[in-house]
């Protein structure tokens, strides 16, 4: 029953599915070098309607947006920095799949860093005080005297 | 006491730990704060959802507080949200403007006619180019535009009756001394 059900799922949208990018398609078909320009910075920026997918992954209609604003723009002559600059201003940063450095964002980029210096801070304390309280003290004649018959033994 | 600091820190970094954790499940993942708040509303014109052929445009709001409410027929959220419109039209305390997004004509018409129709005009946005401009992602979203054309506020999402008295209605009201 359930592979039914999935079978009968992949094939609806095997079949809806080719409809909806053929629009698109046809647009992607005229300039193969633009295509390939928009693509990579498509997969830079965050679908924010799916917000685990990159815009070149995603086939919601918000992605189909973008990409087809990003191919007039790009065909225009506006550079990768000035698309992004038309995203940011609109979406914010949070589109981007790398935020920039800023004043905002330095706990985001340097946290791991500080909480990696903070370990080790603490782990340079903690066995400088395990140095001081573990003391090493040799075996005097006996205990030696024994250790060397247990050893003997085997 | 500094005995008990061993035990205590691990203690102290779990319960932060657990704050934010929890917090995070308090939050909405969807809720992207916009760049676009405290910014000028981007000034368009398009076509009027009644009258084919005439322009809306956003100019003729300036000097007044007004509430601009992107919505579509298709949108499920929309109809949930909607009565409060009518209801806050009804008032007729600040002007309301429908963005009718990605929408067909006929549907978007007849949506108005059997839901109530609470808006001062109707800008039919049928390519999402306002939208996307507005930095619109997910219909229904109202903004809060001042007598500059500021954007004040956004809201993504349908409203309830509780946000929609809170934030929007209450921030209205301020902006309107």
């Amino acid at each position: 029953m359930k592979r039914a059900l999935a079978c009968l799922m992949l094939l609806s949208t095997m079949m809806i599915s080719p409809l909806v990018q053929a629009k698109e398609a046809a647009l992607m078909a005229a300039d193969p070098v633009l295509e390939k320009r928009v693509m990579a910075l498509a997969y830079e920026l965050r679908c924010l309607v799916c917000q685990n997918q990159s815009l070149g992954d995603s086939h919601s209609d918000f992605a189909i947006d973008l990409r087809s604003e990003m191919r007039e723009q790009m065909s225009q002559g506006k550079s990768d920095e000035q698309v992004i600059e038309f995203m940011v201003q609109r979406y914010g940063d949070f589109i981007r799949f790398r935020p920039p450095v800023k004043s905002t964002t330095l706990l985001l980029w340097f946290g791991p860093l500080l909480l990696l210096m903070i370990g080790a801070l603490v782990l340079f304390f903690s066995l400088k005080a395990r140095k001081r309280t573990v003391k090493t003290t040799p075996l005097n004649d006996e205990e030696r005297k024994r250790a060397e018959a247990l050893l003997d033994d085997k | 006491m500094v005995r008990y600091l061993k035990y205590l820190a691990p203690l102290a970094v779990f319960l932060v730990m657990v704050w934010f954790l929890g917090r995070g499940l308090y939050l909405n993942p969807q809720e992207v704060p916009s760049p676009l708040v405290d910014k000028p509303a981007p000034v368009f014109s398009v076509e009027d959802l009644h009258h084919p052929g005439q322009q809306f445009n956003s100019e003729q709001m300036k000097g007044q507080v007004w509430i601009l409410n992107v919505w579509a027929s298709w949108c499920r959220a929309c109809r949930d949200e909607h009565p409060l419109f009518v209801e806050l039209g009804r008032q007729n305390f600040v002007p309301i403007v429908g963005l009718n997004y990605k929408d067909q004509r006929g549907d978007a018409l007849q949506w108005l006619r059997a839901l109530g129709d609470p808006y001062v005009a109707s800008a039919y946005d049928v390519d999402g180019k306002v939208g996307m401009d507005f930095g619109v992602y997910g219909v229904p979203e109202t903004y809060v535009i001042d007598r500059d054309g500021i954007i004040r506020y956004k809201h993504i999402g349908p409203v309830t009756a509780h946000s929609l008295e809170t934030k929007v209605v209450s921030l209205v009201k301020e902006l309107q001394k």
